[in-house]
């Protein structure tokens, strides 16, 4: 997983909780021999710019556009969208998702929020906590909505999926729930399994 | 601003989880502090992951001397406007109406500082009450626990703040460290006398015993003015780096800040450290702790 800035311990006890190993990337030649890439929450604006100073967007941005499995949570939300409001004019994105986000779209900490989230791809409704969150704002065709949450204008996108990459506006992984982090696997499996034939 | 209210649409804000997490998002970071937009704006530029909105840093109210309080609103609102990162700003030690003005003001996080003159000797603010999270200072494990139990959602070492000397930051991190490891290996009937002698709750004691760590992050404050200054307290436990004075007191700003996110970042490879390190101009220029007049770390209770 990405391992830049932000909360990395978190997405990697998850994904160990579920028996997998974790690489921790900061660098090119981190790269080699990953199954699924992780972008966790943290700051947009710094993760853009680490990004580029060490060298890992490029290799990144390939993984993403090769429609490698990637899940992103908040921050690692806003590198997959398609475009980004709000953000700095310099801030890139990888297109990973045929999604608009609004950073901090939901306002400053103090409208931080938890909540449950409808997930019907997944079960059970799931605790979703938001954190200077981004707001997805427009989806495309190619992209599907897995979770959503009420608000006054009606449901609205929490969590999208296009091809193998998926993403939540919310950290999954500061609550036990690892059913994201388990999709991410299987889509990972499936993936090298389509690979192998 | 009005249409999110606390039950709305079954959302609940101000949770520890919701406080703490944005504690959590800032792992890795650094935290600038800047006395004006163009400052904050610097720090945004470089990678700052939140900045510190005050009116001077801690080496000028040092300096300056008399008493050092909240930051004026209107400068805070104009750093707020000038940035998308996080801002948080500074209250004295149990001022809690500067606390409440800070909230009013939505900041995202709220330092409550002995680097400002404190307004109360015995009592911190009840920072339970606040839905706007805190961090706080701490010189030992028990100050760190006793700002926990009041509602703290993260620790930072004091330091010595405003003296480009990181030594008294390596003294409270390993402090803190190390009576987490020895409370680690400590057997059941030792932890009351860990509780009893660092005057914290039996509780958190106990949770650190079973969790091996501080039940909130742990960023260093206080003197760090290199970018070996940050890869010195990330490879000792530090989870984030607060520079205060070393940024904007250096020849450089922009370059040293940069650096220093960098070095934050890449703590652990020394080549990376070395090469942000290169021609970064002058750092600022440090004190001697043992001739200070006033030790802002010895402020808190």
């Amino acid at each position: 997983m990405l391992a830049l800035q932000g909360d990395v311990r978190e997405h990697a006890a998850a994904l160990e909780k579920l028996g997998h190993e974790v690489v921790l990337v900061k660098r090119p030649e981190h790269f080699e021999d990953l199954a699924a890439m992780v972008l966790p929450g943290g700051e947009s604006t710094t993760l853009s710019m680490l990004l580029d100073s060490s060298g890992v967007r490029d290799p990144l941005e390939a993984w993403v556009q090769g429609n490698r499995p990637t899940f992103g949570t908040c921050a690692g939300l806003v590198m997959l969208a398609s475009t980004v409001e709000d953000g700095r004019s310099d801030q890139k994105t990888m297109a990973g998702l045929g999604i608009s986000a609004r950073r901090n779209g939901y306002g400053r900490q103090r409208f931080s929020f938890e909540t449950l989230a409808a997930i019907p791809a997944l079960g059970e409704p799931m605790e979703a906590v938001f954190i200077r969150a981004p707001r997805i704002t427009s989806v495309a065709d190619d992209t599907e909505v897995l979770a959503t949450i009420d608000t006054d204008h009606g449901a609205e996108p929490v969590a999208v999926r296009r091809g193998n990459v998926i993403a939540c506006s919310f950290h999954p992984e500061l609550t036990d729930d690892t059913r994201f982090h388990a999709l991410l696997m299987e889509i990972a499996r499936s993936a090298s399994g389509a690979e192998d034939h | 601003m009005s249409s999110d209210s606390n039950t709305q649409n079954s959302r609940t804000t101000g949770t520890f989880r919701v406080k703490r997490g944005l504690a959590d998002m800032l792992r890795g970071g650094v935290i600038m502090d800047v006395v004006n937009p163009t400052q904050a704006k610097i720090a945004e530029d470089a990678g700052a992951v939140a900045v510190m909105a005050l009116e001077r840093v801690p080496s000028d109210i040092r300096r300056d001397g008399g008493v050092a309080r909240m930051s004026d609103p209107q400068m805070i609102v104009e750093i707020q406007e000038a940035v998308t990162i996080p801002v948080m700003a500074k209250a004295r030690i149990g001022h809690f109406a500067e606390a409440q003005i800070l909230a009013s003001l939505d900041v995202d996080y709220i330092d409550e500082s002995e680097v400002l003159t404190p307004a109360d000797e015995a009592n911190h603010i009840d920072k339970w009450a606040f839905e706007v999270p805190f961090v706080c200072g701490a010189t030992n494990l028990g100050e760190a626990l006793r700002r926990i139990s009041e509602g703290a959602c993260m620790i930072r070492s004091k330091g010595e703040a405003g003296t480009g000397n990181v030594v008294e930051a390596v003294r409270h991190l390993r402090s803190i460290m190390g009576d987490i490891k020895k409370i680690g290996v400590a057997d059941e009937v030792e932890l009351y006398q860990w509780a009893k002698e660092l005057r914290a709750p039996i509780e958190a004691i106990q949770e650190i015993a079973e969790t091996g760590k501080l039940p909130v992050p742990m960023f260093c404050a206080g003197g760090i003015s290199t970018p070996a200054d940050a890869s010195l307290v990330m490879q000792l436990g530090a989870e984030a780096c607060f520079v205060g004075s070393g940024i904007f007191k250096s020849s450089q700003p922009e370059l040293m800040a940069r650096a220093i996110v960098e070095a934050t970042t890449h703590y652990e490879d020394a080549s990376v450290v070395a090469k942000v390190s290169t021609g970064l101009g002058e750092a600022m220029k440090g004190l001697e702790v043992a001739t200070l007049e006033t030790r802002l770390a010895e402020r808190g209770w």
